[in-house]
């Protein structure tokens, strides 16, 4: 091999390296406190990171829209490639704003607003954008609700991209009093409920909100009656403080329509007597989450076994509150589902889920002995990757046990680790020999077992980037479809 | 100086605890001391002052400081269990004196018996690390005991008054209060060892679990030495002593097991060896209290030693020399030498002659070494002057 053949060769590996690890930051950051890291420090190290990929890597930059990661890297990846469009020879940016507009319905609204929020104070105003935006807009199933429910926001992207708007939608932004009667009956009852009080109930609760303020109505009745015409969602967060004032009816108790992660979220949020009382529907639901979860799902994973970080620093932080622990929780539930003999093993035993929470030191080596003893297809480690006792022995297990256990590799060892270390510009790993990866939500952990052979190593670039680039085709028909 | 009650040479030990594998965070290591069998029948809670105080002691000498807080020991008379203090007291004292910044609390006595109205009850009052802080600062407070003519009269007639020393709160240093965040307490953990980019900084131990997670954040408001502070400010990481395994004679994960628990053990080991300063050190006890049938207060001072580690500190033994509690301090450099020429001085009568030769050196260097330990007024003027 010349020279320079070594150098391109060495080139392609740093761009596979580079491309990894981005993704993998992208999946478990999002710029908030973790336990071991401030917000500031985290939203510096992924910036750095996003600007570093975005400048070496466009294309793949783009592409990475559609491989699985968080919606907080999403939104940034969107709003770095439409701040710089100078210089994008036109079949990419064509591309790249087909990946945008397919990436954007899959977001959630109030993420999309305050992106174009961002775009509005950061000046951006091209065709390209304009399109996007004005498309996004009209695609929206409830432009109306969107319209009362982020009207602020949805008032300043307008008048900055100049939206074409309808006499209505534009009197109901801009000067509600304009008109004085709408046809739209959403925007008459929000008109109404101006000087109205009881049409303030037939709105939306986020919108009542505000106007129950202006009204006056007191917390209690306002609850009572908004009660019917809350989301599933708003019901899970508002249940616990309603009850405290008295009112029964924002009771959720139709928890099959969470997903796994807010479930497992919800259920630890909950003091633990009434855990105990209340584990068999909370179990079911999170049961029949996870199994929707792999409703698409071919194969069984075969014996899985799961080693559980629940140390005091699955706490997370006062923005990721238990997020860590919940995590691993939820993690359980879907390996329940997707394994055909599941065993789990957690950091410091616990008799039941009931009893669940982050408390005491980090004791990873003994749990991950002791499921390896029992010689597992798959060993999964959801933690942080912090192991103090002592430290670097689980390291060390899972080193000596490739090395002198099994060499061949018949046990594949798969770190999940809900938080990024901003200091290394990756997540936390335990060993090379254990394939960490970063994870938010539990509902993407079946694309993150597909994407542990690109983690590996064992893959090339170009197999990488056609891994990418097949992501991103499945994107652009997915949504195609959806139109 | 408070008369002692009576002093004894003994060592510190660690009776009836063992360690745990410490966790680092930036240049602090902190090792959790766990106990088997919780102590129930005494208890410690927090008392927060947050201020300068004064406090006057039997000998109607006064001793000043920045006593953030104060401890509270309870006690059963018959090995029943006790409840330690509610903390709503001390939360509700705390918003109080906030608004009086310029107050100086007065405490009377280190170590007080505490009474409801005028009833004593089993609690005991006491300053953490300021009852061995005063023993520190009242030795041979009295000067001379000799009429000598090589001393000043000041110190002949009214002794060492003031003697002042400084000291860092653990708010000062830098990475203490993140390292003791995402410290992770363990279950049945009494106790801490800190260590500040591996040089040994103190112990803290107390009765129960219970009382440890409520005053673990405590060591931020108590005193460290100059070292310690130094340390903290320039280096910001420690070694990570990982201890590898011997993979060779590994075959089965039974074997790994064994290796993990002898891993474990030889860090045990490690991190005792490297708080050995503390433990290795012969000290003088002086008994200060006696909570109940059981448990007696001592504090102690060191050999002092130079170029050597020096801790003083205080303790609360139980059964069989249990360590109920233990609060310990390492005294700077000079500190040391402070301590060092005022006890061999002692050790002399005061003699200057004998003392310098027991140290290998004549008078002149004697008093020069006095001068630049501070205790330059120790002397008459034509000693100073020979020496300056």
């Amino acid at each position: 091999m010349t020279a320079r053949e070594s150098m391109s060769a060495r080139l392609l590996e740093l761009e596979r390296e580079d491309l990894l690890s981005f993704i993998n930051a992208a999946l478990a950051c999002t710029g908030q406190d973790e336990f071991y890291g401030d917000a500031t420090g985290q939203a510096l190290s992924i910036g750095f990171f996003h600007e570093y990929v975005l400048g070496n890597y466009r294309r793949m930059y783009a592409h990475c829209l559609a491989a699985g990661i968080n919606d907080f890297n999403r939104t940034k990846i969107i709003f770095n490639l439409l701040t710089t469009s100078a210089g994008v020879s036109a079949p990419d940016r064509h591309e790249e704003g087909q990946l945008i507009a397919a990436a954007l319905p899959e977001l959630p609204p109030p993420r999309v607003y305050r992106l174009f929020e961002a775009l509005v104070h950061r000046r951006v105003n091209n065709r390209r954008t304009r399109k996007i935006v004005s498309d996004y807009l009209a695609g929206r199933r409830d432009p109306q609700l969107h319209a009362l429910k982020y009207r602020r926001r949805v008032a300043k992207i307008a008048a900055h991209f100049h939206l074409r708007l309808d006499a209505e939608q534009s009197a109901v932004l801009f000067d509600i009093g304009r008109l004085r009667r709408y046809e739209t009956p959403l925007f008459e009852t929000f008109r109404r409920a101006h000087y109205e009080k009881r049409a303030i109930y037939e709105l939306p609760y986020t919108v009542a909100e505000g106007l129950a303020a202006r009204h006056r109505i007191p917390r209690e009745t306002f609850v009572r009656g908004i009660a019917p015409r809350m989301t599933t969602r708003e019901r899970l967060r508002l249940q616990s403080s309603a009850a405290a004032l008295g009112v029964d009816a924002v009771a959720e108790t139709e928890l099959s329509r969470h997903s796994l992660t807010r479930l497992a979220i919800y259920f630890l949020s909950l003091p633990i007597r009434e855990r105990t009382n209340r584990f068999e529907q909370l179990d079911a639901a999170m049961t029949a989450a996870a199994r929707h979860i792999l409703r698409h799902a071919t194969a069984k994973l075969g014996r899985v076994a799961l080693v559980a970080d629940n140390s005091y620093s699955a706490t997370g932080s006062g923005q990721k509150r238990r997020r860590p622990l919940a995590l691993a929780l939820a993690t359980h539930y879907l390996l329940s589902a997707a394994a055909t003999e599941l065993t789990t093993h957690w950091t410091s035993p616990i008799t039941s889920l009931a009893e669940l929470r982050p408390r005491g030191h980090t004791d990873l080596a003994t749990p991950i002995l002791d499921a390896l003893a029992q010689r597992p297809d798959l060993l999964i480690a959801v933690s942080d990757g912090y192991d103090n006792d002592p430290p670097g022995a689980a390291a060390e297990v899972v080193r000596v046990f490739r090395a002198r256990l099994d060499p061949e590799g018949a046990v594949t060892m798969i770190h999940l680790s809900p938080s990024y270390d901003a200091g290394s510009y990756a997540v936390k790993s335990i060993h090379p020999a254990m394939h960490s990866l970063g994870i938010r939500d539990v509902e993407g952990v079946p694309t993150l077992l597909s994407f542990v052979r690109f983690a590996s190593g064992s893959a090339k670039l170009h197999e990488l980037q056609a891994y990418l680039e097949a992501c991103a085709h499945d994107l652009l028909t997915r949504e195609a479809r959806a139109r | 100086m408070s008369a002692p009650t009576s002093s004894s040479r003994a060592t510190i030990t660690l009776n009836g605890l063992s360690l745990g594998a410490s966790q680092l965070w930036g240049s602090v290591r902190l090792v959790p001391l766990l106990r088997d069998q919780p102590i129930e029948d005494l208890r410690l809670s927090p008392q927060c002052w947050g201020g300068p105080t004064a406090v006057s002691l039997p000998d109607h000498t006064t001793y000043s400081a920045f006593i953030p807080h104060a401890f509270v020991a309870s006690w059963s008379h018959d090995n029943t269990p006790v409840a330690s203090l509610g903390t709503q007291l001390a939360h509700a004292s705390t918003s109080k004196t906030n608004n009086q910044h310029f107050q100086v609390r007065l405490a009377h006595r280190m170590a007080k018996r505490e009474r409801q109205r005028g009833v004593a009850v089993p609690r005991l009052r006491f300053l953490p690390l300021h009852t061995a802080f005063e023993a520190y600062l009242a030795l041979h407070f009295a000067g001379p005991d000799v009429l000598r003519r090589e001393y000043s009269a000041q110190v002949l007639s009214s002794g060492l008054s003031p003697r002042v020393e400084m000291v860092t709160p653990g708010a000062w240093l830098p990475g203490l209060e993140e390292a003791l965040r995402v410290f992770e307490i363990r279950d049945g953990q009494v106790g801490v060892l800190l260590f500040v980019a591996d040089a040994f900084a103190g112990a803290f131990v107390v009765p129960h679990p219970e009382d440890y997670r409520r005053l673990h954040r405590t060591l931020l408001t108590d005193c460290y030495g100059e070292l310690v502070y130094c340390y903290a400010c320039l280096y910001d990481g420690a070694a990570a002593l990982v201890r590898p395994f011997r993979a060779e004679n590994i075959g089965s994960i039974a074997d790994l097991r064994v290796e993990l628990a002898r891993a474990r053990a030889d860090w045990t080991a490690q991190l005792h060896n490297m708080a050995g300063g503390l433990f290795e050190q012969e000290v003088h006890m002086q008994h200060v209290y006696r909570l109940g049938k059981h448990y007696r207060l001592h504090r102690f001072l060191p050999e002092f030693r130079l170029k050597t580690e020096n801790h003083i500190g205080e303790l609360i033994s139980g059964r069989d020399g249990e360590t109920a509690y233990l609060k310990t301090f390492r005294l700077s450099e000079a500190q040391v030498r402070r301590g060092y020429l005022l006890s061999v001085l002692a050790r002399h009568d005061w003699d200057l002659d004998a003392a310098a030769k027991a140290m290998n050196t004549d008078k002149l260097e004697l008093c020069k070494r006095l001068e630049r330990a501070g205790f330059g007024e120790l002397l008459r003027a034509h000693l100073r002057r020979a020496v300056s």
